[in-house]
């Protein structure tokens, strides 16, 4: 069994891991890093619960092979509280009741943080679709798509008293 | 001491309140564990292997090759899986569909399991296992099965409810017949009467999150199982009982639940786990994936109904009848008696007849889903209603507010009703602005109603009181959408006290009583309940530790806004006692502080919805979409708002996914062709509108609190209120669900004469 040795950089910090050239990163991250925030619902790219970034961009961890993040950036769910403080998204999910079982949450939040850093102020039809890659089946999506306003909101509010100081 | 369930109509100072979810930092943070999440050191990861055939004789299964295999620490067939069940058939079941014997009995049927000490191990030791198959005749849909040709499905069922007991195996498991009156005098007397038949294909509960355990047998013969579970006591009874293990040997933790929606009430592989544990004497991972979870976790039934519906002209129903034919899999199940007693719970029916009929195929066993059973009945009855008001000149709306069930109606399945939420839905959608909003060409309206029954049952609930006056609250029901936030508010309520002071938690089945599982809308409910009288006792106790610091007798304090107060004059000087003082105190005035509850919470509270949809169809394509949709459900009195809204929204959603896309599409060779979330496609976020929700409070009389579940119904109204819909957009009729765009297409090209 030959591994491959993976030199990356996740959620800031340098990580180093030996896996088969086979393995996902999804499976990786899980099973040898110990983010478990990132969770398997399908495996075949359909379901976005374990979505990171990777350099910034927005994939499915199950569809990318450890081997290829040699490296790169990758961004987790886990990677999204700075200093100890939630991210307005992660604030905006609880205040508003955006979870219910939880299990598509952090692909949620991660999805969401990829649109807002692109596009700080979306419309409902923009937040819609740039979501149509996760499933939830618990809300019907109504209180995400109005969680992700209201951070969305409060971001632009912040970023504007930060700008004037 | 008895428990005072009966309403009292309170004022309520922490309950309903939109506070934050317990649970909410560690979901939105990554940090709390589902079924996939726990990790054993030591463990190893267990495999299944799978049937590829609809139906075929397991002739031989050679794991020699696999068993030898350096890594792999065990392999397990049926012959691992004794028959301890003492001739309980139903349990015999759970345990054949949790491994083959003998006979696959559909695609993705389980024959043989691996546990090696890595994924690519373990995969290629199941490619190692050589099963030989005689392939056998298959049957997958209902109305075909019935026929008398049809292959037989399992040898031991006759048809039960039939006199005289049938001689031969059918796969009409059982028949069943509910109603009152007399439905022949009754269409007799109709002006006009309006009969038509529905077919609904099979859907699944989709939760995101699938099956996950880890497994941890220990050689003295006790375990542990980690497990994503809606009930962690009824699966340690059901693998106790199938694996020989005594029931207090087996602790059975629940880990957070990644959506359950009546598919985790059923016990599809843990066995296996624990099995192959055992036998490779170290813990292990078993986790399904996608394919395994469409292919060999129950889904719900396909179904096909005749309703008939009867009339005068002024809109008074004379007779309503309907046949229910419910497929449910390779197992028998009673799904189809469960619709022939909803089919007609709304309405107040002077004659009315429905037969079920419980039928077998060679598909995985059905389980429920979400008010199993009713949404398929009420797509055959709201659409003819529909129908039948068109024939009649009436508005739906009236002519359903004209028959609808009140207090004190019979329900066509039996009981009579107490105070209910049906005609006061009907009259909220009446007044909702949503139904004088225009419509543009291609847009439709469509409403129609729907029932569940509600269930309570077993409940066991411990709250204790730490020195520094937090509560523990420890519940036995999992919380699929909330309920510690809800159970919380309610123990806050009951205690006096704020609601940041409580913490709820799921305990263990090693930590407290048997709970039933969190089934029939009954978690806040019944934990509900259960969190009250163990308020209620904590309270007594605490009275009990206040008069003993006063040196007063225990009759002479009462329990005020979350303090002991002394009364009578004699004890005017003497200031109330906060609990949080009392607490601070009870290591001297008698230990800790604790109050229990066992209870069996009975009379749940029936619930009725009323949904609103518009769709727009585009008649070129025949895709659906719906641009605005209303639910108004009466939820008795909504504890935690945010999330009865919730659970109106989920269930409108996947209602609105069952009309419009969901299916199970099996081939001629009798495998399922869809087995994942491409070909499978649930509604995504840019299919669906904001979905609109009012909640409607009649108190449940047999609640303190008036509460009634609310987390099934809202699935029961979208099929037939889409096909209503569908129809007053683009003038089709649509009687098979799911209204895909090949379907309406076909529609309109029949009514254009194509």
């Amino acid at each position: 069994m030959s591994s491959v040795l993976v030199s990356t950089t996740i959620n800031g910090d340098p990580v180093e891991f030996a896996c088969p050239p086979e393995e996902t990163l999804l499976d990786s991250l899980r099973d040898r890093v110990g983010l478990t925030g990132v969770k398997e619902g399908c495996g075949t790219g359909d379901c976005g619960s374990c979505s990171v970034t990777l350099d910034g961009r927005l994939m499915c961890s199950c569809l990318v092979l450890s081997a290829e993040v040699e490296g790169k950036q990758v961004g987790t769910v886990e990677g999204m509280v700075q200093n100890g403080q939630l991210h307005p998204l992660q604030e905006s999910f609880i205040d508003n009741a955006a979870l219910q079982c939880g299990i598509c949450t952090p692909g949620f939040l991660v999805a969401a943080n990829a649109l807002l850093a692109r596009n700080a102020n979306p419309t409902e039809t923009e937040i819609r679709y740039a979501l149509a890659g996760n499933l939830c089946r618990c809300t019907g999506y109504d209180k995400i798509v109005r969680a992700v306003q209201v951070a969305s909101k409060e971001m632009r509010k912040k970023s504007k008293k930060t700008k004037k100081k | 001491m008895g428990n005072d369930t009966s309403y009292t109509d309170q004022k309520f100072e922490q309950v309903g309140r939109r506070v934050k979810r317990p649970d909410g930092v560690d979901k939105v943070t990554g940090r709390a564990k589902y079924g996939a999440d726990a990790y054993a050191p030591g463990q190893l990861v267990g495999l299944i292997l799978r049937s590829p055939h609809a139906h075929a004789r397991i002739k031989k299964i050679d794991t020699s090759k696999a068993e030898k295999l350096a890594g792999v620490k065990a392999v397990v067939t049926y012959d691992d899986l004794p028959d301890l069940t003492g001739g309980n058939r139903g349990m015999m079941d759970i345990l054949e569909n949790c491994m083959a014997r003998g006979r696959a009995l559909y695609d993705g049927h389980a024959v043989a399991a691996v546990a090696a000490v890595d994924k690519t191990i373990a995969k290629r030791a199941l490619k190692l296992i050589k099963v030989t198959y005689e392939k056998l005749p298959h049957v997958t849909d209902v109305d075909e099965a019935m026929e008398a040709d049809a292959p037989v499905v399992q040898d031991f069922v006759f048809t039960s409810g039939v006199e005289p007991k049938p001689t031969k195996p059918s796969n009409v498991s059982g028949i069943s017949q509910f109603g009152h009156g007399d439905v022949d005098a009754g269409f007799a007397e109709a002006d006009v009467i309006v009969e038509k038949s529905y077919k609904t294909e099979q859907t699944h509960q989709g939760y995101i999150e699938p099956h996950a355990c880890l497994a941890n047998m220990s050689s003295d013969g006790s375990g542990e199982l980690w497990v994503t579970t809606q009930g962690h006591f009824v699966f340690r009874n059901v693998c106790s009982t199938l694996l020989g293990i005594d029931i207090a040997k087996l602790k059975v933790t629940a880990s957070e639940i990644g959506g359950g929606f009546g598919g985790k009430t059923h016990v599809w592989m843990e066995p296996v786990a624990l099995v192959l544990s055992r036998k490779a004497n170290r813990p292990v991972k078993l986790v399904m994936t996608r394919d395994e979870v469409f292919k060999a976790s129950g889904p719900t039934c396909s179904t096909s109904i005749d309703v008939k519906i009867g009339a005068k002209k002024d809109g008074t129903i004379t007779a309503a009848s309907a046949n229910l034919r419910y497929q449910n899999g390779a197992f028998p199940a009673n799904w189809g008696m469960i619709g022939a007693m909803t089919a007609y719970a709304c309405y107040d029916l002077k004659n009315v007849k429905t037969v079920g009929y419980d039928v077998l195929v060679n598909r995985p066993k059905v389980a429920a889903y979400r008010a199993p059973s009713a949404p398929m009945a009420a797509f055959g009855v709201e659409s003819t209603m529909d129908l039948m008001a068109g024939k009649l000149g009436m508005d739906p709306v009236e002519f359903r507010i004209k028959n609808a069930a009140k207090e004190g109606t019979r329900a066509s399945y039996g009981p009579v009703y107490g105070p209910i939420g049906i005609g006061p839905t009907l009259e909220a959608v009446k007044k909702h602005p949503h139904m004088r909003a225009k419509l543009k060409k291609n847009q439709g309206r469509g409403m129609a109603c729907g029932f569940w029954f509600n269930f309570g049952g077993q409940t066991c609930t411990d709250l204790n009181i730490g020195v520094d006056g937090t509560v523990s609250l420890t519940v036995g029901t999992i919380d699929v959408g909330g309920s510690r936030a809800s159970l919380s508010l309610i123990a806050a309520e009951e205690l006096g006290i704020d609601y940041e002071q409580v913490k709820a938690s799921v305990a263990d089945t090693a930590s407290l009583g048997h709970n039933d599982m969190t089934e029939g809308s009954r978690g806040t409910f019944s934990s509900g309940m259960a969190t009250i009288f163990a308020a209620r006792n904590a309270v007594e106790v605490m009275k009990g530790r206040a008069a003993k610091m006063w040196d007063i007798p225990v009759e002479d304090v009462v329990w005020e806004n979350g303090g002991a107060k002394a009364t009578g004059k004699a004890h005017s000087n003497l200031p109330p006692l906060t609990l949080k003082e009392i607490a601070a105190k009870s290591p001297q005035t008698g230990g800790p502080i604790a109050g229990h509850n066992e209870t069996v919470a009975d009379n749940a509270g029936v619930s009725f919805a009323s949904h609103i949809c518009d769709v727009e169809v585009d008649p070129e394509t025949g895709s659906t979409r719906v641009i605005r949709y209303t639910v108004v459900q009466d939820a008795g009195k909504a504890i935690h708002p945010d999330y009865v809204e919730g659970q109106f929204q989920g269930g409108a959603a996947q209602g609105i996914g069952w009309a419009l896309n969901e299916e199970y599409i099996y081939g001629k060779d009798g495998t399922l062709q869809n087995p994942g979330f491409l070909d499978y496609r649930i509604p995504v976020c840019s299919d669906l509108p904001f979905i609109d929700t009012e909640i409607l409070e009649i108190p449940n009389p047999n609640h303190p609190y008036g509460v009634r579940g609310v987390g099934e119904t809202s699935i029961v109204p979208p099929l037939a209120a889409i096909g209503n819909a569908v129809s007053n957009a683009v003038g089709v009729r649509l009687n098979h669900i799911p209204m895909s765009p090949p379907r309406i297409l076909k529609a309109l090209d029949e009514q254009a004469g194509g």
